[in-house]
């Protein structure tokens, strides 16, 4: 039988932790998510950090530990940058860098390109076609990825679909090399991000007053003129989000490149795969990744920086 | 003397005068629906017309119209003798102020203001000089760096205002000029409108469904329903000689009595009406036939209260009971019972102050309404 005493100091107990519960609901539910973060990004984050400022080994784990206990108590620290040093002297990664830049800048403007005017027609279009085109937007979310990039491999072959729908009209005699090109890249990073630029894109669009742009052309503007001086700058906050939701991502990219791109297109995410598995160099895979990560910090700020202010403005 | 007329404050009765804006049986079909309804209007230069109506009346479609935004599904619009029915709306010379302002949130007031003017190629100097100008009237100057968020109501009203007459359209379109604004402000703007129209002898197109705003600001007034005109005519017009029932209960109140014509002389009518049992003394002669069906209107301010019956006549006198008094400090609203459930409404100035705290009329007290013979308004429709 439970003691009345021992009962009642449990419930006392129960209720002090509600209360403490009722109190400090808020931060219970900031905490949560920020631990999450703490966890499994930031942690990692170090990790990577001073793996990277490590020298490579063959043992298991592939690298010198950081800090070493030699006898009597002597606490034996060892830092190297040798790694980034070596990314600095070695052209292939700078290079690499900038053709991972190149490429993302221009799958970018390509999203935009596409992604604009189809976000454009989603926002002016009736309630019930609207919804229909929203969906159809985020349909290829509901197959994998993988899966999608493959198919892409299979219509851009040699032998694939559409070379042999274009020899079998005529057009072309021989089959167009497409798959293992930056061509093939591109095509797979803008079809892979494109609603990445159109979702922000809507959102913003979707809050437009396009009384707007009646009143540009009431005051002579014509329709060129109005979409430059009013449409564009008011969707200047989409414009930017949906880009960095595309710029970050695939400056990254690991898989387009290497299933679309074959050995001919250089992304920055092959090159980490190589040093990591091919050479079995941690250290400097990790320099790469810590590189790339502070490549990529810059324009994440810019972003961050924006939507502050968007939310300042408004 | 002899009776003149100055047709400068009415160029709508001279004969001479030519039209500014000619609307020529225009319709606005959307799918089934009609908002327009073949109507035709004529607006004069320097007038300042207003467009009144409720809600889904067409009203706003009819501007719209006039300003670009729609096609007309028939018919034509010239303004000073040009045909835009299908011009697009940035190569008319009209300009409008739209109900949400429509201020361009990424700019200062001052490139708002002076937005339509960029639009045109003016040279920057003239284009600084004009906005200066335009923002000293509507008393906007210090706020000129500022951006829309940041100012209030009044202010964006009046940027709005500044930024559709820089241009110095030929007509200005008012889509809801006021309704954004809380009564106070509308008020005062109101006369800050009319005095910025005289000033700079525009025409103005005012769209409200506020029939006070209509009454202070108009010249003219076009009362519309169900697409089409019901009355056009001077806030004095309209008020006191509504052409039909419509007319009369949308512009102020109105007690309508049902009744048929007993007599009619060649200076006189009489109506007769059942519910409340009443006869009419209308002292003007009217083209109707004995016995047909009409309404009477008559204004509550037009009705007299006392307490005692006011004469032997047996026309144009009522007796009922007071049923509730609304005290509104320089009026009173009366209500009053008549027979067993119909209510006339009677609203009756304050000229007195009431003696030892009793109101002159009290709740439950009979009393006798008695009008004058020219008051009451005979509508066939």
């Amino acid at each position: 039988m439970s003691d009345p005493a021992a009962s009642s100091t449990q419930s006392r107990l129960l209720h002090r932790l509600s209360h403490l519960l009722q109190r400090n609901w808020r931060s219970l539910v900031l905490f949560i998510p920020f631990f999450w973060l703490l966890l499994f990004f930031l942690a990692p984050f170090f990790i990577v950090l001073k793996i990277s400022l490590a020298e490579t080994i063959i043992a298991s784990p592939p690298f010198t530990p950081m800090i070493e206990w030699v006898d009597e108590g002597i606490m034996h620290i060892r830092v190297v940058i040798d790694n980034y040093a070596y990314l600095w002297e070695d052209d292939l990664y700078a290079k690499t860098y900038l053709n991972s830049i190149k490429i993302s800048s221009i799958s970018t403007i390509l999203c935009l390109l596409i992604g604009y005017p189809m976000a454009y027609a989603i926002v002016r279009s009736s309630h019930t076609t609207k919804h229909i085109l929203l969906m159809l937007v985020i349909l290829p979310f509901w197959t994998s990825f993988l899966l999608r990039v493959y198919a892409w491999m299979g219509l851009l072959a040699d032998q694939g679909t559409i070379n042999n729908l274009l020899i079998a009209i005529g057009i072309i005699d021989e089959p167009l090399r497409m798959l293992y090109t930056p061509f093939a890249v591109y095509v797979g990073i803008v079809y892979t991000y494109v609603p990445f630029m159109i979702l922000p894109l809507y959102a913003n669009m979707e809050k437009i007053d396009w009384t707007l742009l009646e009143a540009a052309a009431d005051l002579g503007a014509k329709p060129m003129t109005t979409f430059f001086t009013v449409t564009l700058p008011i969707t200047l906050p989409g414009i930017i989000a949906g880009s960095l939701l595309v710029f970050i991502p695939a400056t990254g990219e690991y898989v387009i490149p290497d299933l679309l791109g074959g050995g001919n297109v250089l992304m920055i995410g092959r090159v980490l795969y190589n040093e990591f598995n091919a050479n079995i160099d941690w250290p400097v895979a990790s320099a790469v990744a810590i590189a790339l990560l502070l490549l990529l910090v810059l324009p994440m700020m810019l972003y961050q920086h924006m939507q502050a202010k968007q939310v300042e403005a408004e | 003397m002899s009776q003149s007329i100055d047709y400068n404050d009415r160029p709508w009765l001279d004969p001479e005068a030519e039209p500014f804006i000619k609307v020529q049986s225009v319709s606005k079909h959307f799918g089934d629906f009609t908002a327009v309804d073949s109507v035709d209007l004529e607006i004069y230069k320097g007038e300042l017309f207003c467009l009144l109506g409720g809600s889904g009346c067409g009203k706003t479609t009819l501007l719209r119209m006039l300003a670009g935004f729609e096609t007309p599904s028939s018919g034509s619009i010239l303004i000073d003798g040009v045909n835009m029915t299908d011009v697009p709306p940035y190569e008319r010379p009209v300009n409008m102020m739209f109900q949400s302002y429509a201020l361009f949130p990424h700019m200062t007031v001052e490139s708002n203001v002076g937005y339509g003017l960029r639009r045109d190629g003016i040279a920057k100097e003239e284009i600084r000089q004009r906005v200066e100008d335009m923002l000293a009237m509507v008393e906007l100057t210090q706020f000129r760096k500022r951006k829309p968020h940041q100012l209030s109501g009044g202010q964006k009203q009046r940027v709005a205002l500044a930024r559709s007459l820089i241009k110095q359209p030929k007509m200005l379109l008012l889509d809801e000029p006021l309704a954004a604004l809380d009564k106070r402000l509308r008020v005062q703007t109101q006369y800050e409108l009319m005095n910025i129209q005289d000033k700079l002898g525009v025409t103005f197109v005012v769209v409200t469904h506020d029939q006070e705003e209509a009454m202070t600001l108009s010249t003219r007034i076009a009362v519309m329903d169900l697409g089409r005109f019901q009355q056009i005519g001077t806030p004095t017009e309209i008020y006191e000689f509504p052409s039909s029932r419509l007319v009369a209960t949308f512009i102020g109140n109105a007690n309508m009595f049902e009744g048929r014509v007993t007599e009619n002389g060649i200076d006189h009518v009489i109506v007769e009406s059942k519910d409340p049992a009443c006869s009419f003394y209308i002292d003007h002669g009217m083209s109707i036939a004995e016995g047909s069906k009409v309404w009477v209107a008559l204004r509550p301010e037009k009705i007299q209260v006392s307490k005692q019956p006011p004469g032997d006549s047996n026309f144009n006198c009522i007796k009922g009971m007071v049923n509730d008094i609304g005290y509104l400090g320089g009026t009173s609203t009366y209500r009053v019972l008549i027979g067993d459930d119909r209510i006339v409404e009677i609203t009756s100035p304050n000229l007195s102050r009431p003696k030892d705290g009793n109101p002159p009329i009290d709740w439950d007290e009979e009393i006798y309404l008695s009008w004058e013979a020219s008051n009451p308004v005979v509508l066939t429709k």
